[in-house]
């Protein structure tokens, strides 16, 4: 069990807001347990709330909000971007080990809590490895402070700074190592009193040492023995369990419930209704279970749901809000001068985040304060909302991050907390909630569908000369941000309204070029005189078309960026087969950046790939028969790219089931340094196998007035029984480029990749996800 | 209510519960144990497995009442984190995790089934598994790690 200090800053904060420290106090300074062993809520007791006169915001630019060093020489450093699975808490103690010239052994990484950690936002969107390893925040933080110890070292050895060296926390004399001073005996215990210096020297890459290695998740030993506190874990004292009685359908408003109907059932409390909010509390977590199914609540229905049969043409008639990524103008004048015009439409459907955990918050709203336990993805959004929900300014909530389930986007994480935060708040005193899976699967905020229009002009030699793409998404909330607890269900349910719709006409894009690659990779992508696209094509449109949704949606691993992916990776590879060209070649035809086709040289080599057209000539029709596909993409983001990413899949089909199974896949990949590869190998294929689950078998469905996959017998994830691919990765190391984000590439690639090795295969092109056995055949069928 | 005396992990606990309470509520909330999770509560998922006379069983949906008396062993008693189990051993060799919410479901559905079946096939062990989700799709590193436990423990 490892002791280290919280920051002076943070202890002052704790001073201000009244947090009982006696518990913990030992000496003199305040003390936190590490990881491994107890979570926050042990050391810092259970005093609700907590704020600081000095913001989250303003704390980004001071050394000592980022990092402190106990007299011992152990370093504790604060992040505001948290472990989900992904393996960053390992990874940024690494960049904190290196940076500092530390064994990893000795950095406490304390992460996500309003009370302690920088306002980093939320972490999401594969942004976590670009905002925290470039030159900025917590790798600045780092660099920063071996810069100040080693200045601090020069004044105490009288020895020029540049004659020394930082190793194994000690600063030495290059000319004679004897003569050293350890950070403890410099700083320990004390402030820095400094801003991050943006001219800290980052270590380079060439000198790493800890970072760069496949260094092996910290955490994993408590994990896999069950010592991890998650968020279902938290438990503190006085605790009552709370359980939410959510709407029967879809837009239904609560007319009234009868308490009498659960009256004496053992270990009732009460239950509370704000709007059309329901939920009760029991004493344990059975009793309120029992409660909320036994208690009468009456409900009156919302409108009729659009069909789903016909739902992806209802789309195309909704009133929309458009945006317009790039057009260059001339599309319709190149189209109708082409040799050849392709078309065809690509269809997504709604999917699940899906979590394991049916999600889980714990909440002490007392006396005008608030503390929040929750597996948030940004505490800090979750903190604003929270007051607003409870009518509490934000400095009287604190939220502290605590682990859950992955959440591969937004799940009902948030919304839990509300409802938690809400029980607790009725009952002054604290409140676990935990969802029922029905719970959680009927109201998340789903991945969103799209009708994707594809239309391409070909000149007579084949070579592409236009490329117009029209899309329909539909949304409805999201993250609940910083001011919108209406984006999900909770917040909406007490009466929050979710980020407004306005129906609008075309107008461009305010986001970077084509971060949701609305555009495929193909396309030059010049906007305002910018040609951030990756490809060669200058006849180029691309416009998106948001409808409003009837389910709640959010991002979901990859999000857009899948959907765009199948449609433009799958149609590249339609127009490879039209002109007879092998689909590998056909996209180097048409790209120009380096680093795409670099991914894609590298995944075709690993694949050992064979340069041919498909479909594959003169194939029987029945039995099991295997086929390759390609795909290829960047995950745009203008200039600032967010990763490349190119994957061979080989498959079978079983042409009289329809079943695929995915044998092999090889994967490039290419996101800038790389801070630990076995991390990074474990995404990629966590990524990609999460991607084929969605692409073979996952789908939202519902009938006139709910959602009908509401388990996980109506909506089928693939198994530990399922058979896997092989999976072999092939890692571009970029040391000298900026770092970018890993998470979502192969997610966004598989589904296209799939649906080539299908095509490859039999001829049978799929344009609608996902590739269910019934679909396979009904494709089969349609074969020429 | 009635009393029902567990025995959990070699420890023996005399609670006064009502029989029809899931085994998982009586261990994460009154044992506070860490191991089996909530899912889903409808024995769909494998997260709140725990082993019970050697077999695995899906606490959600067993009532404590129809265990009094068992052998029941969760993920928290397999090993420390100082001495992990051989089969936690081999999912830290294999870094055959990412959120770890679905760990009970696979290693203690591994371990019942490779203790009953020590010569099983990985397609054997996969059936087993069928049941079981890891919705970060740890797949391959996992059952490489339980191919390598069952490797070890038949040498």
């Amino acid at each position: 069990m490892s002791v280290h200090p919280f920051t002076p800053d943070a202890n002052a904060a704790l001073d201000r807001l009244g947090f009982t420290r006696r518990r913990f106090l030992k000496g003199s300074g305040a003390l936190i347990v590490g990881f491994s062993a107890v979570g926050l809520a042990d050391t810092l007791g259970v005093a609700p709330g907590v704020g600081s006169a000095q913001t989250a915001q303003e704390r980004r630019s001071r050394l000592d909000s980022w990092i402190a060093i106990a007299a011992n020489g152990a370093v504790t450093a604060y992040t505001g971007k948290c472990e989900l699975g992904q393996g960053l808490f390992t990874a940024q103690t690494q960049l904190v080990a290196e940076e500092l010239s530390v064994p990893l052994a000795r950095v406490t990484l304390i992460q996500c809590d309003t009370s302690v950690t920088p306002d980093q936002g939320g972490t999401s969107g594969a942004q976590s490895h670009p905002t925290n390893f470039r030159q900025a925040n917590l790798a600045l933080a780092a660099a920063t402070a071996r810069e100040a110890l080693v200045q601090l070292a020069a004044r105490r050895l009288g020895v020029p700074a540049e004659q020394l060296a930082a190793t194994d926390g000690v600063v030495r004399v290059k000319a004679d190592v004897s003569r050293g001073v350890s950070y403890g005996d410099l700083v320990g215990g004390k402030r820095f009193e400094l801003p991050l210096n943006p001219s800290a020297r980052r270590k380079p890459a060439s000198e790493w040492t800890v970072l760069g290695t496949p260094a092996r998740r910290l955490d994993l030993p408590s994990l896999v023995t069950a010592r991890v506190e998650f968020v279902h874990n938290v438990r503190v004292p006085g605790m009552l369990h709370g359980r939410v009685v959510r709407p029967p359908s879809v837009g239904a408003t609560l007319v009234g419930i009868d308490e009498s109907s659960v009256a004496g059932m053992p270990g009732f409390v009460k239950a509370v209704v704000k709007k059309d909010f329901v939920g009760v509390v029991a004493d344990k977590p059975w009793q309120a279970q029992q409660i909320a199914a036994r208690l009468t609540v009456t409900w009156k229905p919302g409108p009729a749901l659009p069909s789903q049969a016909s739902y992806y043409d209802h789309m195309r008639t909704q009133p929309s809000q458009d945006t317009v990524w790039v057009d260059s103008g001339d599309i319709e004048a190149t189209l109708s001068s082409a040799a050849t015009v392709m078309r065809a439409t690509f269809l997504h459907p709604y999917q699940m985040h899906g979590s394991l955990a049916s999600s889980c918050a714990v909440a002490d709203v007392r006396g005008g304060q608030a503390t929040i336990w929750a597996a948030t993805q940004n505490v800090f959004g979750l903190r604003s909302t929270m007051a607003m929900m409870l009518g509490v300014e934000p400095e009287a909530v604190r939220v502290a991050f605590r682990r859950g389930s992955g959440c591969y986007g937004l799940n009902g994480v948030d919304a839990v907390a509300f409802d938690a935060a809400l029980l607790s708040q009725a009952l002054g005193r604290p409140v676990r909630v935990q969802l029922t899976r029905k719970d959680e699967m009927a109201w998340e905020n789903y991945g969103t569908p799209f009708v994707i229009d594809q239309r391409v002009g070909l000149d007579a030699k084949g070579t592409i000369v236009a490329w117009d793409t029209v899309s329909w998404t539909a949304g409805r909330g999201g993250r609940v941000g910083a001011a919108t607890p209406g984006n999900v269900v909770t917040g909406f349910l007490t009466g929050f309204q979710p980020a407004a719709f306005a129906p609008r006409g075309p107008a461009p894009a305010t986001a970077p070029f084509n971060d949701q690659n609305s555009a495929p990779a193909y396309v030059t992508g010049c906007v305002g005189g910018t040609c951030d696209g990756k490809g060669t094509v200058a006849s180029e449109r691309a416009i998106v078309r948001r409808v409003w949704s009837p389910f709640f949606t959010g991002p979901l691993r990859a999000p857009s960026q899948l959907q765009n992916t199948f449609a433009h990776e799958s149609f590249m590879d339609d127009l490879a087969a039209k002109v007879n060209a092998d689909p590998v070649a056909y996209r180097l035809r048409h790209l120009r950046d380096p680093r795409l086709i670099d991914v894609v040289n590298a995944a075709a080599k690993a694949a050992a790939w064979t340069t041919r057209p498909s479909t594959r000539p003169a194939r029987r029709r029945t039995g099991v028969i295997t086929g390759r596909g390609f795909a290829s993409v960047a995950m745009e983001a203008g200039a600032a790219t967010n990763g490349w990413v190119a994957m061979v899949a080989d498959i079978e089909v079983n042409q009289d089931s329809g079943n695929v199974v995915v044998k092999r896949l090889f994967i490039a990949h290419d996101c800038g340094p790389i801070s630990n590869p076995d991390g990074l190998r474990n995404q990629l294929e966590g990524a990609a196998l999460q991607g084929m689950s969605r692409a073979l078998r996952e789908e939202v469905t519902w009938d006139g007035e709910k959602i009908t996959t509401a388990d996980w017998r109506a909506y089928p994830s693939l198994s530990l029984g399922n058979e896997m691919p092989v999976i072999e990765t092939v890692l571009l190391n970029r040391p000298d480029q900026p770092a970018t984000g890993a998470g979502e590439t192969t997610t966004a690639l598989i589904a296209a990749a799939i649906g080539n090795a299908i095509f490859d295969a039999t001829g049978a092109r799929l344009r609608q996800l996902p590739f269910t056995p019934v679909r396979v055949k009904d494709a089969l069928a349609a074969r020429a | 209510m009635s009393t029902i005396a567990l025995k959990v992990n070699g420890r023996s606990h005399t609670l006064d519960l009502d029989p029809a309470t899931p085994l998982l509520y009586v261990l994460s909330d009154d044992l506070e144990l860490r191991g089996p999770k909530f899912g889903c509560g409808l024995g769909q998922c494998g997260a709140c497995t725990v082993i019970s006379n050697g077999r695995a069983i899906r606490s959600c949906t067993t009532p404590v009442g129809t265990v009094a008396g068992a052998e029941i062993t969760t993920l928290d008693g397999l090993g420390t984190p100082e001495k992990p189990h051989p089969i936690q051993q081999a999912f830290i060799d294999e870094q055959a995790a990412q959120c770890g919410f679905c760990l009970s479901g696979v290693i203690m559905t591994a371990k019942a089934f490779l203790d009953q079946n020590p010569k099983a096939s990985e397609p054997e062990i996969r059936q087993a598994l069928s049941g079981v989700l890891c919705r970060c799709f740890t797949h391959t590193r996992m059952l490489k790690a339980i191919g390598k436990y069952a490797e070890g423990r038949n040498a």
